[in-house]
C-alpha cells in the first residue's frame, strides 16, 4: 500500500503535465464533429498522444482499418524500445497478468520517469504510478471535449508548456552532473530538430522521428561511455 | 456511434498496447550485454530531450513566449528546483510573456 502511494505521488507531475495536452484532444474531438464520448474513450483506451491525434486524423478521412493499423504501428514502435527497457527494471517476480496491466500504462513520460527510479520497480509501485496519469490524461479529455471553451486560450497555450518544463528538470539537472548525459541530450535535441525542421524528413511520423533520434542519441551514449557497473 | 468509429478506435487500442505488453510481459531474461545495458541507460535522457527539442517552442502556438518560458525553466531546472516548481514556473513565465508581447 505504501509503494501504492509512493507510486501515485511520484507520478502526479505526468498527470498534471497531461491535462492540458488530452484537454486540447478533447476539443480538437469535439470541434471536428466526431460524436460526443469518443474522445474519452479514445484516451482510456490508448493512452498516448501523437497515436490518439493521427488516428483521428485518419477517421476523419475515412481510412482503412489496416492504414490505421501501420501508421499508429509506426508511431508505436518506441514504446517496444521502453518496455523492454523496462523488463530490466522491474521486479523479476512479477506475474505475467501483472505484467500486462501495468504494461499499459508505458507512455514516453511514464517510462522515462520510472526507468530513473532508484530501486526495483514493484508490481504496488507500478500500479499507484500509472494510475494518476490515466485520470489526469482521461479526465483532461473529457473536460476539454464537453467543455471546449473553459480555459482562456492564452492560459491553454500556456499550460502546454507544462509537461516540457517538467523534461526540462529532469535532464538538465541530470546533464550538470554527468557529461555522458549531456552529450546524449544535445545529440537527441539536435538530431530531432534536425528530422523535424528539414523537408526531407517530413513524412516521417512524429513517433518515427522520435525513435530515430533517440536511438541514434541513446547509441551513441552507450558506445562513447559505457556503463560497467550493474547500475540501471 | 457508429461501427466504423468504434472498430477503428478498437485497432488504435489494440497497436497501442502489443508494442508496450509483449517486451515486458514476455522478455523476462536479464540483459549481460555492456552495449544494450548502457543503450537502456541512455534511452530516457535521449527520449526526452527529442521530445522537448524543437516541439517546446511551438507548444504555446506563439514562438516569443514560449521561449522566455523554456529559457525560464532551464534556469531553475539548473538550480535543481524539482519537477512541479520548474514546470509551473515555465507555465506562468509564457503566460505573462503572452500577454505583454502582442506578436
Amino acid at each position: 500500500m505504501e509503494d501504492f502511494l509512493q507510486g501515485c505521488r511520484r507520478s502526479l507531475p505526468i498527470a498534471l503535465g497531461y491535462f492540458p495536452v488530452s484537454f486540447s484532444f478533447g476539443v480538437f474531438v469535439a470541434s471536428s464533429g466526431l460524436p460526443l464520448g469518443l474522445a474519452t474513450l479514445i484516451s482510456i483506451t490508448n493512452l498516448t498522444s501523437s497515436g490518439q491525434f493521427a488516428g483521428v486524423s485518419l477517421m476523419l478521412v475515412h481510412a482503412s482499418y489496416m492504414e490505421t493499423a501501420l501508421t499508429l504501428l509506426m508511431i508505436n514502435a518506441r514504446y517496444f524500445l521502453m518496455s523492454l527497457s523496462l523488463s530490466q527494471k522491474i521486479d523479476q517476480k512479477m506475474s505475467t497478468l501483472q505484467r500486462m496491466i501495468i504494461s499499459f500504462g508505458i507512455t514516453d513520460e511514464t517510462f522515462s520517469l520510472a526507468s530513473l527510479e532508484q530501486r526495483t520497480l514493484s508490481f504496488s509501485f507500478m500500479a499507484g504510478f500509472i494510475l494518476i496519469p490515466i485520470i489526469g490524461w482521461t479526465s483532461g479529455t473529457l473536460v476539454g471535449e464537453t467543455l471546449t471553451n473553459i480555459l482562456p486560450k492564452v492560459l491553454q497555450n500556456a499550460m502546454g508548456l507544462a509537461l516540457y518544463g517538467m523534461f526540462l528538470a529532469i535532464i538538465i539537472p541530470a546533464s550538470s552532473k554527468s557529461r555522458a548525459i549531456l552529450e546524449v541530450v544535445i545529440i537527441g535535441g539536435v538530431i530531432s530538430t534536425i528530422l523535424y525542421e528539414c523537408p526531407l524528413f517530413q513524412n516521417l511520423s512524429s513517433g518515427f522521428q522520435l525513435i530515430v533520434a533517440t536511438l541514434l542519441a541513446a547509441i551513441y551514449g552507450a558506445l562513447r561511455y559505457p556503463i560497467k557497473e550493474n547500475n540501471i | 456511434m457508429s461501427v466504423y468509429l468504434l472498430m477503428s478506435v478498437f485497432v488504435m487500442a489494440l497497436v497501442t498496447y502489443l508494442p508496450r505488453m509483449l517486451p515486458l510481459t514476455f522478455f523476462k531474461k536479464e540483459i549481460h550485454s555492456v552495449f544494450i545495458r548502457s543503450l537502456l541507460y541512455y534511452v530516457p535522457y535521449a527520449v526526452l530531450s527529442a521530445l522537448t527539442f524543437p516541439s517546446i517552442i511551438y507548444a504555446t502556438g506563439h514562438i516569443p513566449s514560449a521561449i522566455i518560458g523554456g529559457l525560464v525553466g532551464i534556469y531553475f531546472a539548473y538550480h535543481n528546483k524539482g519537477l512541479v516548481f520548474v514546470a509551473c514556473a515555465t507555465v506562468l513565465s509564457s503566460l505573462i510573456a503572452n500577454i505583454l508581447i502582442p506578436f
